[in-house]
């Protein structure tokens, strides 16, 4: 009983902590664009942590987990119900690591940041409801099921032996090609790209802001990567923590490092895109890797998202604060970088890391397609080009985030 | 009277209003202004270079009594140059009639 409460205080403050990313996001997303969307961000960040709980709660978490309650095949589709069980929960024997009412809370942090990595990348043009509804119905659906492979012991797990271990794939990965496929769908913001098709700058309106974002974000990363242990076990959380902060230091300088080099200035906003690239990197294997693989896993990190974030201006795709780059590419190198470096490294676990990138990101894709296609033969997409330039503070929501005096 | 309108780096303005004083002209009015002209700056954001279009300045706007205008504009020439193209320019307009408010007086003793 004493290692029980041990362990869920534990569990309850990494909730906690992943909760508090959501601020985190909101000001990396608010200081990385244009001050006349900033209520737009800020309505957008608020409806997914308020709406992906309540979805966690009376359908994911149970679509998650779904235990014996198998739909389709062994693991592939499962739900346990709706809405949370009592019964289960009074039954304090469920996890030695933390209670039932803790797991849900700290899975129901973690379903609503899949939903806030879509929220950076489309920002400026979205319509707010074709939004609510996308990000709605991807909580809903997606994110459980892609989950339940995994960690709800589907067969990701139980037969193919894939391994991540906090959701570079499950988590980042899966908001990230919801966001690849949507800015996809929406189109660059006006102005981002110019007649002979080069990617033109449109300078954030507040980087000391962005700044107190990522800090947030990689204060949260203890609670994501450190709750990811599922207890207090004192070896495995200070590793993870070790691990997790090594690799977004590196993150931050490779991506400082191969931006300067690049480029021949020294830009703030690569610096931090690579800490979060650093931290994303470590997040599939944070458990299973030494300082020094977590340091060349977090350099490769950043360095992938400074490459990732020319590679979408090539594309002409347009992602304002580098999600994708951050959220998928580098959550794809983490995956990966399982294969490669640390304690389950082998070429058959490489190609299984492979493989199982492959099915989730096909799955993600058709269903971020399906979804984003039903939502714009409903309502359309994008707003028109006269409300995208007067800012959609003004124009979805009636009023501005600043006033003079 | 002459209307003395002048454009200057910010990085310059107390210099220029230290000449100012310097050069007896103590009351004036600035604000700060926006324009395009020859100077060229190579930002970089995110691995994208841009050249801002937009340059920042700050005008001035000074009233003065004929006999003050070389004084006045030798001061702002003198203390407002870097020798760097954008450093602005100097305007001198005639001012046709000039009230203070407070008395009614109005040319030159309106704003000795």
């Amino acid at each position: 009983m004493e290692l029980l409460t041990t362990n869920n205080v534990w569990m309850m403050l990494c909730a906690a902590l992943v909760f508090f990313m959501h601020l985190g996001f909101s000001f990396l997303e608010i200081g990385l664009t244009r001050q006349k969307n900033t209520i737009n961000i800020l309505f957008k960040n608020f409806f997914i942590i308020t709406m992906g709980l309540i979805v966690y709660c009376l359908v994911g978490f149970n679509l998650m987990y779904p235990g014996d309650f198998n739909i389709i095949g062994n693991g592939i589709l499962g739900f346990a119900g709706p809405g949370l069980d009592a019964v289960a929960a009074a039954d304090l024997s469920y996890n030695e690591g933390y209670t039932y009412w803790t797991d849900f809370l700290f899975q129901g942090m973690f379903a609503a940041t899949a939903g806030t990595i879509i929220s950076g990348a489309v920002a400026g043009r979205i319509k707010i409801n074709a939004f609510m509804l996308i990000v709605f119905l991807y909580i809903l659906i997606v994110y459980p099921i892609v989950g339940s492979w995994q960690w709800g012991a589907g067969f990701l797990s139980e037969v193919f032996g894939f391994y991540d271990f906090a959701g570079s794939t499950l988590v980042h990965s899966v908001g990230g090609w919801g966001a690849l496929v949507i800015i996809y769908l929406l189109g660059a913001r006006k102005g981002k790209f110019d007649s002979s098709g080069n990617a033109v700058a449109i300078p954030g309106s507040n980087i000391p802001l962005s700044a107190a974002g990522v800090l947030i974000l990689w204060l949260g990363w203890f609670g994501f990567n450190g709750g990811s242990v599922l207890s207090a076990d004192p070896a495995n959380t200070s590793l993870v923590l070790v691990t997790t902060c090594l690799a977004a230091a590196a993150g931050g300088l490779g991506a400082s490092f191969v931006s300067t080099l690049a480029y021949k200035n020294l830009d703030i906003t690569m610096f931090m895109n690579g800490i979060l690239g650093g931290l994303v990197g470590i997040t599939a294997g944070a458990d299973q890797m030494g300082p020094t693989d977590a340091i060349i896993i977090g350099a490769i990190g950043g360095t992938v998202v400074v490459l990732g974030v020319a590679f979408l201006d090539k594309c002409k795709l347009d992602d304002p604060v580098g999600a994708i780059p951050v959220h998928l590419f580098a959550g794809i190198w983490g995956t990966l970088a399982v294969g490669i470096f640390g304690a389950s490294a082998s070429f058959d676990q490489f190609m299984v890391q492979l493989a199982s990138l492959g099915i989730v990101g096909a799955f993600c894709v058709v269903g971020a397609l399906i979804i984003a296609l039903t939502v714009k033969s409903i309502m359309g997409l994008r707003v028109s080009a006269e409300e995208e330039e007067k800012g959609l503070d003004i124009s979805e929501h009636g009023t501005k985030a600043y006033f003079s005096s | 009277m002459k209307k003395i309108e002048a454009i200057i780096r910010k990085s310059k303005f107390d210099e220029v209003v230290k000449a100012l004083h310097d050069a007896e002209v103590y009351f004036f009015s600035y604000w700060d202004v926006t324009g395009v002209g020859n100077e060229k700056i190579g930002n970089v954001y995110r691995g994208i270079t841009y050249s801002t279009k937009d340059i920042q300045r700050r005008c001035l706007s000074i009233i003065v009594s004929d006999s003050f205008v070389d004084a006045t504009v030798d001061a702002i020439l003198k203390s407002g140059a870097t020798g760097n193209v954008g450093d602005g320019k100097i305007f001198v307009y005639p001012c046709e009639e000039a009230y203070r408010i407070r008395t009614g007086e109005k040319g030159n003793k309106s704003f000795n």
